[in-house]
């Protein structure tokens, strides 16, 4: 599913070199939960945005489904992060003047699907995360476990194979936090393949693969059997 | 993306911010407005000033003395340029569509009657000068058919100086001294009011032949050829020219029919609407600047959303057109309203100030809806390509 090979990603700061990601291998099969784990500073955030093709790496290859990312054209990369990747980030990003159900619709609309086709899809990944009566509620108006069960249904409305999330119960409290992770566990159960960073060490064991990262390295790539 | 949704996209952010967005809207709505009530003033003066002139005969050719071309090369350069005269008039009649042939000389004089006095603009005019002004005699007769050289002393008096010089007292058959020389009134001419500042009534008609002594003139200022309405004027045209032509050697004299004058004047016209039509344009740049401004603002407090679009696989082209789409429907919405306020100002003030007219063409309208459209779309242009060329991750970090 993912193949990553001698990844480095330096930024210039200045005069200065920040070396975000350091000589990283990573292959990610179709389905795999994985938990990425370090301290602040490690590139974990810089390695998720490179695997859901918002930046590039400096040097090294990245295949996803067989497909080079690395040579593909801003655009061609737009269609890809469209079609593969959902994004699940810590502060939700929803649009706050579309409600709930246009936040959801948003993919398939900028993806040009036909309305009659968009509404069941919406109201059924609304339905599945218990959202349907809050359809016509704005961001605003929702608790931050319902914004990120909204920026959920969001992310997945397209079918991707691969689900994306940066803490993304960094803003809610531990009932709503595992509630979202449930979810989360849920649909990689249905065959989404899921990577998680968190620093919720409760959180991150729940992973069937735990990566820890040091100074841009993963120092640490365990895969856990079965208890 | 599909159209409707585009729209409906681009729409949202503008709702979003009613207050903002209504005030924006507004600056293009008074620019827009300022463009369609000035240019429907200059066009109802443009109408109005080109009514006034086809008052006068239109099946007319004016012939002067001289060459006057518009590109500006000057008579002088035949400087042996010779006076239409009397004998050039009369060679004119020949001209079979020719109805009647009137030569003009225009003065000022002293017009005395008893112990009044008043210094008038002395018309010397023939039988069909009533054709050529569309004026007639209100009472008594016009100046008869009759060799201009040899013509007896009648004056027409226009109605003004009738009024000053009889007041209610019949004038037909007195006396009065044009220039220190003796006429006898045979007729008033009907009032024709003002035109373009010249006082139409306050005038005198005398033979044209009294006239060019009395002004010790060697040649007229102007020959009018009236002919068949059924003729074409440009054949008519080119026949007196060549006869002139003839009598004159080459072509030192300037054949106008009323096309051409209409033409010139129409052009005249054109300018003044597109001039007062800029002026209102300056208010409408205040409104783009106002779209530029409240759509760098819009860009910058939404770098997160802008970021969003772009994890949901939106290209920067989307989000470009998104963002000029939404400065479009605010121009086009305050370009709406400007209509309304234009077009609206413009009935009002003609309704109110009948004197000013006004007219709106439909084709201004809708050209001014376009370019509110365009101000938008060039106010956008700056905004959005700075929303799309912003760096996805960066933008996603601003919260
Ligand atoms: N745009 C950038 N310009 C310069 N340096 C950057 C940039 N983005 C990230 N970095 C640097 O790269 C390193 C890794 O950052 P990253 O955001 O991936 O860390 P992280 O593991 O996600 O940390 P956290 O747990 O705090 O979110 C850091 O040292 C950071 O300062
Ligand atoms: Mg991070």
């Amino acid at each position: 599913m993912i193949r990553l090979t001698g990844i480095n990603r330096i930024f210039e700061v200045g005069d200065e070199k920040v070396h975000a990601l350091n000589d990283v291998d990573l292959d990610v099969g179709a389905g795999e939960y994985l938990s990425i784990m370090g301290p602040s500073g490690s590139g974990k955030s810089t390695l998720l945005n490179l695997l859901g093709l918002l930046d590039r790496p400096t040097s090294g290859t990245y295949y996803l489904d067989d497909v080079d990312a690395s040579s593909l054209s801003e655009d061609e990369r737009a269609t890809l992060r469209r079609d593969k990747i959902g994004f699940v980030f810590q502060f939700f990003h929803l649009i706050p003047r579309l409600t709930a159900f246009e936040n959801v619709e948003l993919p398939l609309t900028l993806a040009g699907v036909e309305p009659a086709e968009r509404r069941p899809k919406v109201e059924a990944a609304l339905e599945s995360l218990g959202l349907m009566p809050r359809a016509a509620h704005r961001p605003e108006q929702l608790s931050g476990g319902q914004r990120q069960r909204v920026a959920i249904a969001r992310a997945t409305i397209m079918d991707p194979p691969v689900l994306l999330a940066d803490e993304p119960t960094g803003n809610l409290d531990s009932a709503s936090g595992s509630e979202v992770i449930d979810i989360l566990e849920e649909l990689n159960h249905r065959g989404i393949t899921l990577l998680v960073v968190t620093h919720d060490e409760a959180l991150g064991k729940r992973a069937k693969r735990r990566i820890h990262m040091v100074d841009g390295a993963i120092v640490e790539d365990v895969q856990q059997t079965p208890s | 993306m599909r159209g409707r949704d585009f729209i409906r996209l681009s729409t949202s952010a503008i709702v979003a911010h009613r207050m903002r967005s209504f005030l924006t809207a507004l600056g293009i709505a008074v620019g827009i407005g300022a463009v369609v009530l000035l240019t429907s003033v200059g066009e109802g003066i443009h109408k109005f000033v080109l009514a006034e002139f086809t008052q006068f005969g239109t099946n007319i050719i004016a012939i002067n003395p001289g060459v006057t071309t518009t590109h500006g090369v000057s008579g002088a350069v035949f400087n042996t340029t010779r006076p239409l005269t009397l004998d050039d008039a009369d060679a004119l009649r020949r001209i079979p569509q020719v109805l009647g042939v009137t030569s003009f000389v225009q003065g000022n004089a002293e017009v005395e009657h008893g112990k009044l006095g008043r210094s008038v603009t002395v018309f010397g005019a023939g039988a069909q000068t009533p054709d050529v002004l569309q004026l007639r005699p209100a009472i008594g007769r016009f100046l008869p058919d009759e060799d201009p050289r040899t013509a007896r002393a009648f004056a027409v008096l226009g109605s003004k100086l009738r009024d000053e010089l009889f007041g209610t007292q019949n004038p037909l058959g007195e006396n009065v001294r044009i220039g220190g020389e003796r006429y006898r009134v045979i007729g008033v001419m009907e009032s024709k009011g003002q035109m373009l500042g010249f006082d139409l009534d306050d005038t005198v008609y005398i033979p044209t032949g009294r006239a060019l002594a009395m002004f010790n003139r060697e040649g007229v200022m102007e020959i009018d050829v009236l002919y068949d309405p059924e003729a074409n004027s440009a054949e008519v045209a080119a026949q007196i020219k060549r006869i002139l032509i003839a009598r004159h050697g080459f072509e030192d004299f300037t054949v106008t029919t009323q096309d051409d004058m209409l033409e010139t004047l129409g052009g005249i016209l054109d300018i003044l609407t597109l001039a007062v039509g800029a002026l209102g344009g300056i208010s409408l740049v205040v409104g783009g600047v106002g779209i530029l401004t409240i759509m760098i603002i819009s860009v910058n407090e939404r770098t997160g959303e802008i970021g969003l679009l772009r994890a949901l696989g939106a290209s920067r082209q989307q989000v470009l057109s998104l963002f000029i789409g939404e400065a479009v429907v605010l121009a086009s919405l305050g370009g709406a309203a400007g209509l309304i306020l234009g077009v609206g100002g413009a009935w009002l003030l003609g309704a109110t100030i009948p004197a000013l007219p006004t007219h709106t063409p439909l084709s201004y309208v809708l050209m001014a809806e376009l370019l509110a459209a365009v101000v938008g779309l060039t106010a956008g242009v700056i905004p959005a390509r700075r929303a799309a060329s912003l760096d996805p991750i960066e933008a996603l970090r601003s919260e």
